[in-house]
């Protein structure tokens, strides 16, 4: 392994920055990483809200055709559209991207690689600005004539392309310029994630030195690099198409409209696993922390997460078998999709294992580690039936589908970001959640999420389409078994959505009062524990720590204490 | 014993029955490890629970012992995902790609907000005069192998038959050809399986499946005159139709 040359960074041009700072210049145009990973984690948290409250509004449709939604009134078709688009959007692009990439990203990698801040911290301040214009574009799009966009989240042309489809004429340019900006945010964020980590690592910090969640957004940053390109070149195209009447997804003009699926997916599989490696990197901290155990086989999770990385480009078009390509090209996507099965279940097999001769402390973090673990599975398990050209001939664009991916991504996206908050909140804000409260927090969340997806899976299997406004106008839809489940299902995520007051007060009301934590209350080895909790601008103080082992070092043979920090001397 | 997909929706076609067997041999599959990987789990989290005087294990996962706790299982699930893929291959095969010479054939045009079909009358052919269009009504005989040409005239939309497990997505622009066998009477949902605008949700249409008598009579008391529906079926043609592309189904 190469020397690590330790190259201090960012926090030398902010010598100047040290004395009493005004709110403005401290809290909204900070350089500071852990700041700017603040503003992402309260803005995704945001946004997270409005999400689940379009989510409770259509649901209530499903549940009640017809009736007036409390806090809404009667949903139209075209925004019921709105809403379905819009809840997809804004969980994958405003909630799983800027929570578990940038925020994360930003708290955390400086801090656990040992350093004073991130490599660009003007780039830093640059992406969550451009980041927040896009959420204000997005959001602003429900305001303008004819509405937000409704051509679901994937917006596929020539829907997406003409205002006389859509009858958004403002809506449909304004997603897709919000989707575009987000986008730009992240590619400058991850420029900071992946050159920060190369270059501005402790003294010591070997490369299988660094922690897995580091690891896993660097090489998330990396896919996200890779796969992007083609969505930024297919949204400049289909803007072109929505606004100065180019025709590239317009057949009647010598388009092609299933070129945009080709670029959207492109992109749209491998950002499953941007947000799903920072997951698991969240989960591979919290597990091992609250185990006391080491990672089980860190070089096989890594590895297996860059060939996780590697196959998933070649996994696109399982989202296209039934879209009219050659029939022939899905024997190569039905294989690439289920051998992508064998390192997920590495990965997960890993942690399963990392119990193994555990001494498992169950706080509210662990308890949301083990929930992802549980809970991805059975997500990623369902895969398989839709990997299978065969039987996604019947299942795709069903309920099926969408219980599949929400048994993904609201792991990814919501139990492990939880995971994360009530592990890191001590280091965040010096002091403690409240576990209790906590707790019912948990058990809300994970109760509700189950009773919403699994009747949605029977309701797939029984032939019951996404999107569809009203199922009392389809009579093999309409009986009451069906309808009894949509009532369960939407029963289910109010408990989910109203147990997340306990954690909103909680968060709140613990920034001020909750127990004050120390340094290191979890007793865990990487470096962020290191520094003071709050971390003061610059981390560490004057002199940075060093390294002298891995991250998970616990339980140690012939130690007294079952953690040894990585910057403890020999 | 009937399959899962046949117990909570009827099969009303010739291939239905192989994708309700690869559901059936997946879920069987899967669910073994599903529960295995389950149990064991929820096994660890109570046998390895925090207890007074009990210390971690330091296991690092790297010796090769250690390893094999992994590698094995990823090796047994290699041997699963060939044993689906091999069926799926047959199955795929025999639905999109082996195509049955047809009896009868049907025109579908999809818009927004509804499905037009253009049936072939009583010479079994289309775009001739004799030929019945109907709005989201599709009239199909019974034991009788049919091919479909599918077309949209403005967005993507999605021909669905959840009791046939038959769906095919209808792209502007083209003609995507494919072939369905109806082996059980009745009446049934179509519906729009792809996102297409302000009424998608409500674009459905009902598929009749009649006997063969029954679908004679249908046909002799719709057949139009040569000044009926015939001449605005023969006059809709949609030019496109030239470029058939008979690959997909």
């Amino acid at each position: 392994m190469a020397e690590v040359v330790h190259v201090e960074v960012g926090h030398g041009e902010h010598h100047d920055d040290h004395h009493e700072l005004s709110f403005w210049s401290k809290y909204i145009f900070s350089t500071d990483h852990k700041i700017i990973g603040f503003q992402y984690l309260f803005t995704g948290m945001a946004m997270a809200l409005i999400g689940g409250y379009f989510a409770y509004v259509f649901r209530m449709q499903l549940a009640f055709p017809g009736s007036s939604i409390p806090f809404w009134g009667t949903l139209s078709p075209a925004a019921y559209n709105s809403l379905v688009t819009n809840h997809g959007t804004i969980m994958i692009f405003w909630v799983a991207m800027p929570v578990l990439i940038a925020a994360m990203g930003n708290f955390l990698i400086p801090l656990m690689i040992g350093c004073d801040d991130m490599v660009f911290p003007r780039i830093n301040r640059l992406s969550y600005q451009i980041f927040l214009l896009s959420a204000i574009v997005l959001l602003a799009s429900f305001f303008v004539p004819g509405g937000a966009f409704g051509g679901a989240w994937t917006s596929y042309a020539p829907l997406s392309a003409k205002a006389q489809y859509n009858s958004t004429p403002f809506g449909a340019p304004l997603w897709l310029i919000a989707v575009t900006l987000e986008i730009v945010a992240f590619l400058l964020g991850g420029i900071n994630f992946i050159t920060t980590t190369m270059n501005a690592r402790a003294k010591g910090m070997k490369m299988f030195d660094i922690p897995m969640i580091v690891w896993m957004i660097v090489i998330a940053s990396i896919l996200f690099m890779c796969s992007v390109g083609p969505l930024v070149a297919g949204a400049v195209m289909l803007l072109f198409d929505q606004t100065l009447g180019t025709a590239f997804f317009d057949a009647n003009a010598g388009g092609d409209p299933v070129l945009w699926q080709h670029l959207f997916w492109f992109f749209g599989h491998p950002e499953v696993y941007v947000v799903l490696l920072p997951a698991m990197g969240i989960v591979a901290e919290v597990t091992c922390t609250f185990a006391r155990k080491k990672l089980f086989s860190y070089k096989l999770i890594l590895y297996s997460s860059i060939g996780l990385g590697i196959l998933s480009f070649f996994v696109w078009a399982h989202h296209q078998f039934i879209s009219g390509v050659d029939p022939r090209a899905t024997y190569l996507f039905t294989t690439t999709t289920l051998l992508i099965s064998i390192p997920v279940a590495i990965m997960l097999f890993a942690f399963v294992a990392t119990l193994y001769g555990g001494s498992i402390r169950f706080t509210t973090a662990m308890l949301f580690a083990l929930a992802f673990t549980g809970e991805f599975l059975l997500g990623g398990v369902t895969g398989i039936w839709l990997g299978s050209s065969g039987t996604d001939i019947y299942l795709h664009d069903t309920y099926f589908v969408l219980a599949h991916f929400h048994y993904t991504f609201v792991p990814i996206a919501i139990i492990a970001t939880f995971a994360a908050i009530y592990y890191w909140f001590p280091k965040m804000f010096g002091r403690k959640m409240n576990e209790s409260w906590g707790k019912i927090h948990f058990w809300g969340t994970i109760i509700g999420f189950n009773g919403i997806f699994i009747p949605l899976f029977i309701l797939g299997a029984g032939g019951q389409h996404r999107r569809i406004y009203n199922f009392q106008n389809y009579p093999d839809l309409a009986g009451a078994d069906m309808q009894d489940m949509r009532v369960f299902a939407t029963m289910s995520l109010i408990v989910m959505l109203v147990s997340q007051i306990p954690f909103l007060i909680n968060f709140i009301v613990s920034i001020k009062r909750g127990e004050k934590a120390g340094r290191n209350p979890w007793k865990a080895n990487t470096l962020e524990w290191v520094a003071p909790s709050p971390p003061p601008h610059g981390n560490f103080g004057p002199v940075l720590p060093e390294v002298y082992r891995g991250p998970y070092e616990f339980s140690v043979d012939g130690r007294e204490k079952d953690y040894w920090p990585q910057n403890e001397k020999p | 014993m009937p399959g899962i997909l046949e117990s909570l929706l009827p099969r009303a076609s010739s291939f239905a029955v192989e994708i309700d067997v690869l559901f059936d041999i997946i879920t069987i599959l899967v669910g073994f490890w599903f529960f295995l990987v389950l149990g064991y789990f929820f096994y660890l989290i109570f046998r390895y629970r925090q207890r007074d005087g009990h210390k971690a294990e330091y296991i690092s996962g790297e010796t090769h012992k250690q390893k094999q706790a992994i590698e094995i299982p990823h090796y047994l699930i290699l041997v699963c995902d060939v044993a689906i893929i091999i069926p799926t291959f047959l199955v795929w095969f025999n639905i999109k790609i082996d195509v049955p010479p047809p009896d009868e054939e049907v025109r579908i045009v999809a818009q927004q907000w509804a499905w037009t079909f253009y049936h072939a009358g009583e010479d079994k052919v289309l775009g001739t005069e004799d030929d019945i269009v109907s709005v989201n009504e599709l009239h199909v005989k019974n034991n009788t192998q049919y091919s479909y040409h599918l077309e949209s005239k403005d967005v993507m939309h999605s021909f669905s038959v959840p009791v046939f497990r038959l769906k095919q997505d209808a792209i502007p622009g083209r003609v995507i050809s494919g072939h369905f066998k109806p082996i059980l009477e009745g009446e049934w949902d179509i519906q729009c399986a792809e996102m297409c605008g302000v009424a998608h949700g409500i674009m459905g249409a009902r598929i009749f499946i009649k006997s063969e008598a029954e679908h004679n009579a249908w046909l002799a008391a719709n057949t139009p005159d040569s000044t009926g529906a015939g001449t605005l079926a023969s006059a809709n043609q949609n030019p496109s139709q030239e470029k058939k592309d008979q690959n997909n189904g």
